[in-house]
């Protein structure tokens, strides 16, 4: 029952109170949700929508427009164009991405960021893992190498799952980030006080000067507008 | 214990007879110690019923949250039906419209058969005998050797002060005419099939696709999605999905391992995921989990739901004569809970819960074992009895009294 939610609206807040260009692609929840998590945190999504900063795409919403809909939307094709003809590639969701995040003449925003939550929904609505490390790989493409910017990606994983196409996707962008935060919960299980443990492993392999990834492990509280986290053993309930 | 004592012969016997004692009476006190510690003198028979209620329509600034709530079916779906009806049940008592839906039984006859709500009063005066009936056994002696537990709270015998919820009475049906203040609509598959969907199938199975219009149609034209701003009284619709998954519904999961095509319950969640967060409507589905053979499918579905409850009944498995179980008709499993609009969600104290039902409740506890008053350390279990009886049997005589029993 972890869930690493919690780091994406973490994740939101915080590139757009830095003032990245945020592309936040939300497949799980609605608008709403974020957004009065959002105002928790000190960040109006509505303002950001606003100004240009942050470009949200409702996957719930699009998909019914995609599905109920009754006229053709003007111009550009549904995002989520996969879902209703079979097509096999996420090509519609990339150009969006895509448009979304290159910089238009006035923009003075500081790096683009791609926000996505979560992709294992993508796999649930008929797309093949292929499909979804190609999409990934076009928008590192695209966001890291040629705009600058960086890609968070939520993704939920068991240890004895029998999803294997979601493990391939997983383990897939296990090797290719930089860094990786796994939340999970307590080996020894519930605990009211300590939610879950957090592993932030910095991938210092990638970078060829043989040395180890650095792992880091800490164990978190989530409260009402905040997250503490704590060395293990040491939360404030203990001590 | 062992000491080397040299004494003549008749102390020796008088030595031996107080050491005897001594030991009888620590072996006493650390089964009173322990009796103690594990089960304290209040009773913690909190009974939690479980209300399903959607949020308070007064606060019309709140947005209130949509929940699906998903029900895992246990094998033979008497209780999961039992939970479907109780939801429905809720919204007739609270005006709320419905939406029933079933590939197996039609939904006028689910309808004739939801359980009559208690009066206020008949079930304070069911519960209240009850807690009188424990109360005198409860004694206010201050414990002497569990002190620490003194000034806990006691855990309270039923939450009779808290207002949420209606109970039933599962031995009755509810009457007729609390049918008639309300709008209900039904969709029973068989029926339904001779129309031709409308919307874009994107590949799902077609009983699902007229279920979604059907619930699409049905969101639009009463205005639950707040596109007719004229509506004076804003209402929530309860849509009930029974045994969805099965093969009634067409989809072939629940009856091969490799099923044609494993995208279509998911997408099929996703949409309603999606049109259920554009309306004010909760929903309940109940899916025959144990019956469907793809594992990935489960873990998909648990991820596109709010909230997962698995009923695991003992009918028919070796816990239904397991003595530590007696009190209970099955284990209530939560798979996950909602965290809508806000980082945390509302975590309960314990996993572990139980359900009974009785002749005229259905009510979920927390899971409480009897005292265990067997001779052994810990308790007895079929598995451990299986364990032993294999070790007597292979001819390990000193082993034969099984791996967890610690005698010494």
């Amino acid at each position: 029952m972890t869930d690493g939610s919690f780091l994406v609206h973490h994740f939101l807040s915080f590139y757009l109170r830095a003032g990245c260009k945020v592309c936040f692609v939300a497949l799980l929840q609605s608008f709403s949700h974020y957004n009065i998590v959002a105002q928790k945190l000190g960040v109006s999504l509505t303002a950001a929508k606003e100004r240009g900063q942050l470009i949200f795409l409702e996957g719930l919403k699009s998909c019914l427009d995609l599905l109920f809909g009754e006229k053709e939307q003007s111009g550009q094709p549904s995002p989520l164009q996969f879902l209703s003809e079979g097509a096999s590639d996420l090509k519609a969701l990339f150009d969006f991405v895509r448009m979304s995040l290159t910089p238009a003449g006035s923009d003075s925003w500081k790096g683009p960021v791609l926000l996505v939550d979560d992709l294992s929904v993508l796999l649930s609505l008929g797309a093949a893992p292929v499909a979804v490390l190609d999409f990934i790989h076009y928008c590192r493409v695209v966001v890291c190498s040629q705009l600058k910017g960086n890609i968070v990606v939520l993704v939920h994983s068991n240890e004895d799952s029998e999803d294997e196409e979601n493990e391939l996707v997983v383990n897939s962008l296990c090797h290719h980030s930089d860094l990786i935060l796994w939340v999970e919960g307590l080996a020894t299980g519930f605990c009211k006080d300590v939610h879950g443990q957090i592993k932030i492993i910095r991938r210092v392999s990638l970078e060829l000067t043989a040395e180890k990834d650095l792992v880091q492990v800490y164990q978190y509280k989530i409260q009402d507008k905040n997250v503490t986290f704590f060395a293990r053993g040491l939360s404030a309930a203990v001590l | 214990m062992s000491e080397i004592c040299c004494f003549k012969g008749h102390d020796l016997k008088f030595y031996w007879t107080i050491n005897w004692v001594v030991i009888l009476l620590g072996i006493f006190l650390l089964a009173l110690t322990l009796l103690l510690f594990i089960f304290p003198k209040n009773k913690e028979n909190q009974r939690c019923v479980v209300k399903i209620q959607v949020g308070d329509l007064s606060n019309k600034k709140e947005k209130i949250p949509t929940v699906l709530v998903f029900t895992e079916e246990d094998k033979y779906g008497l209780y999961s039906n039992l939970l479907f009806k109780y939801f429905l049940a809720e919204g007739v008592v609270c005006g709320h419209e419905l939406f029933v839906a079933s590939a197996k039984e039609h939904p006028d006859n689910i309808l004739k058969e939801l359980p009559a709500p208690l009066l206020d009063d008949t079930y304070r005066n069911e519960l209240g005998e009850e807690a009188t009936a424990v109360k005198s056994e409860d004694f206010q002696d201050s414990m002497k050797i569990a002190w620490r537990y003194q000034n806990l709270p006691k855990m309270e015998a039923s939450p009779t002060s808290t207002k949420f919820g209606h109970y039933y009475d599962v031995s009755k049906t509810m009457p007729p005419e609390l049918f008639q203040s309300i709008n209900w609509h039904s969709f029973y598959l068989p029926e339904e099939l001779s129309l031709q969907p409308k919307m874009k199938t994107c590949n799902m199975n077609s009983a699902y696709t007229r279920l979604l219009q059907s619930i699409q149609r049905i969101i639009y034209q009463e205005g639950f999605d707040g596109s007719d701003p004229q509506k004076k009284q804003k209402n929530i619709l309860r849509i009930g999905i029974q045994s969805l998954g099965s093969m009634l519904w067409g989809d072939d999961i629940c009856s091969s391992d490799t099923p044609e095509d494993i995208h279509s319950l998911t997408k099929f969640l996703y949409v309603l995921r999606a049109l259920l967060r554009k309306s004010l409507s909760a929903c309940i589905i109940t899916v025959p989990a144990h019956l469907i053979q793809n594992k990935a499918i489960m873990e998909r579905v648990t991820n596109l739901s709010d909230m997962v409850v698995g009923l695991e009944s003992f009918i028919g498995s070796e816990r239904e004569t397991n003595p530590l179980y007696k009190d209970y008709h099955g284990l209530v499993h939560v798979h996950q809970i909602p965290r809508l609009n806000s980082l945390i969600c509302d975590v309960s104290d314990t996993k572990d819960l139980a359900f009974r039902l009785k002749r005229k409740l259905f009510t979920i506890e927390r899971l409480h074992l009897p005292p265990d008053l067997s001779d052994t350390v810990s308790r007895t279990s079929k598995q451990d009895l299986a364990e032993s009886a294999k070790l007597l049997s292979s001819g390990c005589g000193a082993m034969a009294i099984g791996k967890k029993h610690l005698d010494f």
